[in-house]
């Protein structure tokens, strides 16, 4: 493992303006991601997406975002233009969405959507490219690619579409792979078997990861590392093997709401929200 | 009581021809919860789509307390059966107030004393009086799905059908429906079918889980055998394991059912 970590976030704030008051998705939070799988964890509006948006620059014009420091690989985020952006994502970091339907061209057939990918960042022929995709397709574990490179997206299913979405985004061969909920429209098979393929390739390939998710098992079972978010701040940064063992009431509440299939209570304890978590300490 | 034979359901035809559910049967008790379980595609939404009569080209029977029902069926059924959506953001008509929503079921049965059920199911459902004159985008996730099972409730039903009731929410606004559906179930002795693909949701509320894949009814298992693993079919053991998180060694040793 290297030394230096992927990507250093240093004091990263994200605020949308709104007619109604300004809204602070994310507040002052730190993290950093070596070559190793990092879960972000947290409900719905804890900002968990939008950090990794922020990350990419992705936020719409409006958003404003400030940081002290969005490092990759030892170069700075903060002051590279669009132009430059666009070299990064997809070689540098590239990010799989979470719902295929959306985020694929409905009027183009999935395989040269795939071959496109690789081509805006390769000097490659046609054919190689059309070569490396059907391999790619293959390598994500779907069982025709020369069947699937012609279909459209609205010809495939749910979790298809998102293996072909993290296909796409694996083409490239990028250092750093952010998949916001790539799983959670998915079977749970399907979705066990999806991140069975990033698995490998984090541990083939020394890529790092970004596993955005609410499913705490999950992401304990998975990770190496998990950051708890919880209304735009990191609540805690643990060891995911740790997890259950966490002393944070945030953490405990959330894995204790959870139902357990050997569980015998009739209720289920639920989520008391503290103002306290709002202010306390960041970080550790 | 509830109970159902020989359920088919033929969508399609020639090539394109699917059998979405091949002769299911099973039988719940006034009172009793029963769910099903299953990956997309299995037909358990499909089983609760024909027993609401929101498809009509079935073959087999439904029999709700001793009465078999047609296809078509009659404004008292609705009376005794209400559903509950996956998707509160979808269900929920986006111009009418919550009041309205819930009054509508109301004036079509012309139950009468409109007002007073709104007040009483809202209070019942954990819901303030403020939410009351509110539209369903003033309202997150939990309130809305709330207000879907007031809906439900307000025509006093003996049987709810739950399809996917939390899988759009977060763990504890989850908790937070799980306990309140438990709660009206005791409270007005309600039947339950819950269709989901978590087991640990299903195995939280009901005492029989019938598991399916590709329209069949593969295995009938309690609540006990469950926690016990003690189970019959492949396929069930193959679900539990990947409920239970993350494993590399085992996820190459899946296959397809």
């Amino acid at each position: 493992m290297r030394s230096e970590p992927l990507l250093t976030v240093e004091n990263l704030s994200v605020l949308f303006p709104s007619p109604k008051g300004d809204v602070q998705a994310v507040k002052h939070i730190s993290f950093s991601v070596g070559q190793k799988k990092i879960g972000i964890v947290g409900e719905s509006g804890s900002g968990k997406s939008v950090t990794g948006r922020a990350v990419l620059k992705l936020l719409p014009p409006y958003a404003r975002v400030t940081a002290d420091r969005i490092d990759f690989k030892g170069e700075s985020l903060l002051d590279k233009s669009e132009k430059e952006m666009r070299k990064i994502r997809g070689r540098g970091i590239s990010m799989v969405m979470q719902d295929p339907k959306f985020s694929l061209n409905p009027v183009r057939c999935v395989g040269k959507q795939i071959e496109e990918a690789y081509r805006t960042h390769r000097k490659v022929s046609r054919k190689q490219a059309r070569q490396k995709t059907l391999e790619m397709l293959s390598a994500v574990r779907i069982r025709h690619p020369e069947r699937v490179y012609h279909l459209y997206p609205h010809e495939v299913s749910g979790g298809m579409g998102q293996r072909i979405m993290i296909a796409m985004m694996l083409i490239p061969e990028p250092s750093l792979l952010i998949a916001d909920e790539p799983t959670s429209a998915l079977d749970v098979t399907v979705q066990l078997q999806v991140l069975a393929i990033l698995d490998d390739l984090v541990t083939e390939r020394g890529m790092g990861l970004i596993f955005v998710s609410h499913d705490l098992e999950l992401v304990a079972s998975f990770c190496d590392e998990v950051i708890i978010m919880y209304a735009g701040r990191i609540m805690e940064i643990c060891d995911a093997k740790k997890l259950h063992e966490s002393t944070h009431p945030y953490t405990k509440g959330l894995l204790n709401c959870l139902p357990r299939i050997k569980g015998e209570a009739e209720y289920l304890p639920t989520l008391e929200r503290e103002d306290a978590w709002l202010e306390a300490p960041l970080g550790n | 009581m509830l109970e159902i034979s020989n359920l088919n359901i033929v969508f399609g035809s020639g090539a394109a021809k699917n059998h979405a559910l091949k002769d299911i049967s099973f039988r719940v008790e006034k009172g009793a919860s029963y769910g099903l379980v299953g990956e997309s595609g299995s037909g358990k939404s499909t089983v609760l789509n024909c027993l609401s009569g929101l498809l009509k080209a079935w073959t087999g029977t439904i029999t709700i307390d001793g009465q078999a029902q047609a296809p078509k069926r009659n404004a008292g059924f609705y009376r005794k059966v209400q559903m509950v959506f996956q998707d509160p953001y979808g269900s929920l008509h986006p111009r009418h107030t919550i009041d309205r929503t819930l009054k509508e079921p109301v004036m079509i049965h012309k139950l009468g004393d409109a007002n007073r059920r709104v007040e009483k199911v809202l209070d019942e459902v954990g819901l303030d009086s403020r939410f009351r004159f509110r539209y369903p985008h003033q309202l997150s996730g939990g309130q809305r799905q709330r207000v879907a099972v007031a809906r439900a409730l307000i025509m006093e039903p003996g049987i709810i059908l739950l399809d996917e009731p939390t899988s759009a929410l977060d763990v504890s606004i989850q908790a937070e429906v799980l306990n309140l559906l438990k709660r009206v179930g005791k409270e007005r002795a309600l039947t339950y079918i819950l269709v989901s693909h978590d087991l640990a949701v299903v195995s939280h509320m009901c005492q029989n889980i019938a598991v399916m894949n590709h329209g069949e009814i593969i295995e009938v298992i309690t609540k006990k055998q469950l926690a016990e693993e003690n189970l019959g079919h492949q396929y069930t053991r193959q679900l539990l394991s990947a409920c239970k998180g993350f494993n590399r060694e085992i996820i190459n040793d899946f296959q397809d059912y």
